[in-house]
């Protein structure tokens, strides 16, 4: 019945979802706050730190090998002809390095990390909420924010720039074998090209945002699934908020982290 | 609410362990509770039966400060839970037990790591064999030993509110709070929990509340019956003082139950 008012009267239900928007960028606040105060403080739980560690490492290892193979090898093949109309198939490797360590590397691994864990996190934490696990937890004296949300942002923060590094040196690797394919050139050839054009601002950049677009997926996912109600409906809506939304911060953050780095790169 | 008056000659009440006093909780404007008053004497079993939708899953969620109410007072073991900081609220909690209606066994652990999982954190005292060694006498107690390297998803309805129960147990509370703990279960296996929380009584020596909809469960659980209805404590008693009532709502339980 509100809901129908609502649709009837536009400047109430512009205030409303105006309302619940900054209700929720509170709630959010609240959730990052507490999170740099809850990693601060003692006692830390390393066990489980680790072992999410492990845990996004290893769901999202093979699908980043798959993705960055073929990227390497798609992206030199689809720049080879631009390149060669102007007789310059030779800057190959190092066009490919700087696209891949620049930013196909940290956003294709952070999209799939999003994809493979960041769902994978809002639907175990929704479901622990919706079955009262996480109440279970606070009645055994242990605090389920540092266990359950602390260990998998700090996980997710420290395994996606390793991923990010690893998903580039494989697309490298599909890209010499799509270069040496087509021009024959040696693997000393094609590094000493690809690695002339990298500075280590790239290199460190890239770890860099590597490591924020970690700390957002799992901050994202994390609150998405914490926060989860409404039963079984509310875990599935839970997971695929905590991709969509992560996806959507990432592409934000991208945009914003590119303009910051090109002006110190000037 | 009317408290059903006792044949009995004065009786010295033992120590009270929680004690509700004029509780209130709404959600967006609906009400749930609108003043319970509620006592829980030492090494007493009281039940709370109500309808689905009564507020009484609300009312032990605020009782082991899991939700805040919105007013009135709620002492637990003579601590005033709505003024206790998180540190102070977590001291307290070692001391209830809190068997939740699903079970809540955290399903990524075997039953030993959900029973370790506290003790671990709690009782830093405690060495590798004497965690080990009480895991088992509880699992024990509760008949579940060989279930102990079992994955939650490999358990039974009836043993996981068995597992919950021991979970809850492991750290030796005062208190003991069921959520519904028979709700889903074969009456057979129900007869067994109502067994298992007289046992749990006796052998812990422990004061508990159990929330409930079930009559055979209140009739062979509970030392005293409080009954709520639309937010409200409507009687209180024994099981035979309140069923002995007039009430129209204490009769459709009866019949419902018993298909009088």
């Amino acid at each position: 019945m509100d809901k129908m008012k609502n649709q009837l009267n536009p400047r109430q239900g512009f205030l409303e979802f105006g309302k619940d928007f900054f209700s929720g960028v509170y709630k959010i606040y609240r959730f990052i706050l507490r999170f740099f105060k809850e990693v601060l403080t003692s006692p830390y739980e390393v066990r489980e730190i680790i072992k999410q560690c492990y845990e996004v490492g290893c769901k999202a290892l093979p699908l980043i090998i798959l993705t960055g193979f073929i990227t390497g090898i798609v992206f030199t093949k689809q720049s080879r002809p631009s390149l060669s109309e102007f007789g310059a198939t030779s800057w190959l490797p190092s066009l490919v390095s700087i696209a891949i360590v620049r930013a196909l590397a940290p956003l294709v691994t952070a999209l799939i990390v999003a994809g493979k864990v960041g769902s994978s996190i809002g639907a175990e934490l929704g479901s622990m909420k919706v079955s009262d696990q996480i109440n279970a937890m606070e009645m055994t004296v242990t605090n389920p924010f540092k266990f359950l949300v602390v260990s998998r942002v700090l996980a997710c923060t420290f395994m996606l720039p390793i991923l990010v590094l690893f998903s580039g040196a494989i697309s490298l690797l599909g890209s010499y074998i799509n270069v040496h394919g087509n021009e024959l050139t040696s693997y000393h050839v094609f590094l000493y090209h690809a690695f002339s054009k990298i500075s280590f601002l790239d290199l460190f950049s890239s770890v860099l945002k590597s490591a924020l677009y970690g700390f957002t997926i799992g901050i994202t996912s994390c609150y998405k699934g914490y926060n989860a109600s409404d039963g079984t409906v509310g875990v599935g809506k839970a997971a695929n908020q905590a991709v969509v939304f992560s996806m959507v911060i990432i592409f934000l953050e991208e945009t914003i982290v590119v303009q910051f780095i090109n002006s110190f790169l000037r | 609410m009317v408290t059903v008056p006792s044949n009995t000659k004065e009786v010295v009440k033992p120590q009270t362990v929680i004690s509700v006093r004029d509780l209130h909780k709404a959600f967006d404007g609906v009400t749930v509770l609108d003043g319970i008053d509620l006592d829980l004497y030492n090494e007493e079993n009281l039940v709370v039966l109500g309808k689905s939708g009564s507020g009484k899953s609300v009312l032990i969620k605020i009782i082991a400060g899991l939700l805040p109410s919105d007013s009135g007072t709620v002492n637990v073991l003579g601590e005033d839970i709505v003024h206790l900081t998180r540190e102070e609220l977590q001291q307290l909690r070692l001391k209830i037990g809190f068997s939740f209606q699903s079970g809540a066994l955290y399903d990524s652990m075997t039953v030993r790591e959900n029973m370790e999982f506290a003790l671990i954190r709690n009782k830093r005292e405690l060495s590798r064999k004497e965690i080990d060694v009480a895991v088992r006498k509880v699992l024990d107690d509760v008949q579940l030993l060989d279930s102990i390297e079992k994955l939650p998803s490999e358990l039974s309805g009836g043993q996981t509110k068995r597992i919950a129960v021991a979970r809850a147990l492991v750290l030796k509370p005062q208190i003991m709070l069921y959520d519904e703990p028979t709700a889903g279960l074969d009456p057979i296996t129900a007869t067994e929990i109502n067994k298992m929380i007289v046992n749990v009584q006796k052998e812990y020596r422990t004061s508990s509340i159990i929330i409930t909809h079930d009559l055979t469960c209140a009739k062979s659980t509970g030392n005293q019956i409080a009954v709520l209805n639309e937010g409200k404590i409507l009687l209180q008693g024994t099981f035979k003082e309140v069923f002995e009532s007039n009430d129209s709502l204490i009769k459709s339980f009866y019949d419902y139950n018993f298909i009088v």
